[in-house]
């Protein structure tokens, strides 16, 4: 039962990893002013990227580091599209995930052909710290993105909460007008916050090409992206409690994982329903007090 | 030297018809990259797109086709979007159609069609309804954002499709995860003999018509075109605002799903996990593109159906990836959008 339970844990983080690389990348792009709906397609990128670079090259690391360059290209595009142009940032964002899927697409099947057996890549190995003690080391038995995933939360949240970047990008998402008298480049820090964030977000999709899968697969990012978005309104845009959605999500998909495997008649759908459902029902709750950053979705522009 | 200066002055009306077509060339200067890489002549891949679909009669009527369940979406998201309402669900208020047109097509069995096309149409209409009434009423009732809550219901609606797939309405024949057919008093009857396009491209372009009239020449068109330039000042007008909303949100919700319906009935004749590969969300780039305006979106429907047919015969000519199809309409989209903007300056002599 215990071993359970801890394989139960192990699974969760591991499930939980895109989405932390996700949310952390959606919520500095939101932070700033901009909701990124192109997230869906960045991961999706990300996952393309990583998965070719590394094949043809035969590194991993090449393949993260391409798979992090495409993301930010991805969130500077969406900075023309919102920042520059000042365009709607729904459709802009949607429009960037039709976009950045059809590309990464064409280029796979391009590049890859039409194969009954998608081709594949040695991912990188998980990491034992804890090897030898009972419960830790089946936890702590996890890609080493998972563990830059966990570091990367409270490495975030120092970021937004403790630095005078971090204050000048919450500035930024709030109120724009006094940033720029106050001297800051109200675009620059967006683009920064944009291209800083498609990184993140391209790296959760090459968690699932290079980490968890070793393939690309068109159904591969499979709505993590709008869950994030969805995440991040649950939590209320602080990233402490991102990384709790994060996980509570993460725990209900390996519970449905588990369940799957040891045959139980349960309809699963159910319970991959579940988190949606209840991350609307969170958002009715917190609808009225949700503090969302005061400019998100309006474009600035110097009169 | 004369110096130019950008001012931020409309642009002369007469500039405006041809942003469509300015689009579209850029879209296919920018996209000719792609074609390059593929090792294809971007001219000829041109006329794969744009040309060779419309010399066959299958292939001009399979452009017809394509575009059916586009204009659907289209008008469903143009009717949220004129009142402010951005209804981002098309795609699952179209599933919920296909839903309710399968469950009801398999029931009517031995019902004459004139009885059971109707009942399967307008029970697809209020499944659309049904699906797009929760985020509304979040949207109205508590200013929840619709964008997110109908994107989620999008998600939460594939795992019931795939939960009635994989359990009651599993195909016992074929134990495809797919609905056992629905009754031949169900098909939506065909137009054209020995074609696919049915009945639903006419249904649409009804549809069409009758946004145009609700918008243009009715006291509820005002009204939400009034609530979609500015909710505030509609207040001040004396409009209802919330329940302007609520109708707009629902109604794009009944014509989503007349797309489900459409293509169960007209098409498929069982409800299959792939039943739309994203018309809800082309639906957007249909409206955006047809500026809102019923009959842009009917004609942009009809370019993307257009450039979907296109994309077949230029991977079957030209074996250009197929998926050059859907990079062609997202970068219409975003060069579209860009335009919508520039059209607000005009560049002056100093």
């Amino acid at each position: 039962m215990e071993f359970l339970l801890v394989g139960l844990l192990a699974a969760t983080l591991r499930v939980a990893t895109p989405l932390i690389f996700g949310t952390m990348g959606e919520l500095l792009s939101e932070r700033a002013g901009i909701l990124n709906l192109g997230i869906e397609g960045t991961m999706f990128l990300g996952a393309f990227v990583g998965f070719t670079v590394a094949f043809s090259s035969n590194s991993l690391w090449l393949g993260l580091l391409a798979a992090l360059i495409s993301g930010v290209l991805a969130g500077l595009l969406m900075g023309l599209l919102t920042v520059t142009l000042g365009l709607n940032q729904h459709v802009s964002g949607l429009g960037l995930t039709l976009f950045l899927t059809g590309i990464s697409l064409f280029a796979y099947r391009l590049i890859f052909g039409e194969r009954s057996v998608p081709p594949s890549i040695d991912t990188f190995p998980k990491l034992t710290p804890f090897e030898n003690l009972p419960v830790l080391g089946t936890l702590f038995e996890q890609y080493f993105l998972t563990y830059l995933a966990i570091l990367l939360v409270p490495v975030f949240w120092w970021l937004v909460y403790r630095t005078s970047f971090g204050l000048q990008l919450r500035a930024v998402g709030e109120n724009p007008e006094a940033v720029d008298a106050a001297g800051v480049s109200v675009f620059r820090m967006r683009y920064l916050a944009l291209g800083l964030g498609g990184a993140l977000m391209a790296a959760g999709g090459a968690f699932l090409s290079l980490a968890q899968l070793g393939s690309f697969i068109f159904g591969i990012v499979a709505g993590r992206g709008w869950v994030c978005i969805a995440l991040i309104i649950f939590a209320n845009w602080h990233p402490l409690k991102v990384f709790l959605g994060a996980l509570l999500f993460g725990g209900v998909f390996a519970l449905q994982l588990r369940l799957q495997t040891t045959g139980m008649q349960l309809p699963y759908e159910l319970f991959l329903a579940l988190p949606y459902l209840v991350t609307i029902l969170a958002l009715t709750i917190a609808g009225r007090n949700a503090s969302a950053p005061a400019a998100l979705l309006k474009p600035y522009r110097r009169e | 030297m004369t110096g130019l200066r950008i001012e931020r002055r409309p642009a002369p009306l007469w500039t405006r018809s041809f942003i469509p077509v300015l689009a579209v060339a850029i879209t296919f200067s920018l996209t000719s990259v792609l074609i390059l890489w593929a090792g294809a002549n971007p001219f000829e891949a041109y006329f794969h797109f744009l040309v060779a679909p419309l010399s066959g009669r299958v292939s001009a009527l399979e452009v017809l086709v394509k575009s059916t369940p586009l204009i659907f979406t289209g008008i469903a998201v143009a009717f949220a979007f004129t009142a402010g309402y951005w209804n981002i669900g098309a795609e699952g208020q179209l599933l919920a159609g296909a839903i309710a047109a399968a469950g009801l097509g398999m029931a009517l069995d031995g019902l004459s069609p004139y009885l059971a096309v109707p009942i399967m149409v307008l029970g697809g209409m209020a499944a659309g309804v049904l699906w797009a009434l929760g985020p509304a009423l979040l949207k109205v009732r508590l200013s929840v954002d619709e964008v997110v809550t109908t994107l989620l219901m999008n998600t939460v609606i594939l795992f019931l499709i795939s939960f009635l797939l994989n359990g009651v309405w599993r195909d016992p024949v074929s134990g495809w995860p797919q609905s056992p057919q629905i009754a031949e008093a169900a098909f939506f009857p065909k137009l054209v003999m020995r074609s696919r396009l049915h009945i639903g491209f006419l249904l649409a372009w009804v549809v069409v018509g009758a946004t145009w009239i609700v918008l243009n020449r009715t006291a509820l068109g005002l009204r939400m075109r009034s609530v979609g330039l500015g909710k505030t000042a509609a207040q001040f007008a004396g409009v209802n605002v919330n329940r302007t909303i609520l109708t707009a949100a629902l109604v794009s919700g009944a014509i989503a799903g007349l797309a489900g319906v459409s293509e169960v009935a007209g098409i498929h004749f069982h409800l299959i996990e792939a039943i739309s590969p994203g018309y809800g969300y082309t639906g957007i780039i249909v409206a955006t593109l047809g500026g809102l305006n019923p009959l842009g979106v009917g004609l942009a429907a009809l370019f993307i159906g257009l450039i979907e047919t296109g994309a077949q015969s230029v991977s079957r000519a030209l074996g250009v990836p197929i998926y050059l199809g859907n990079v062609v309409e997202a970068v219409l989209l975003l060069v579209t959008l860009s335009m919508l903007v520039l059209q607000n300056y005009r560049i002056k002599r100093a």
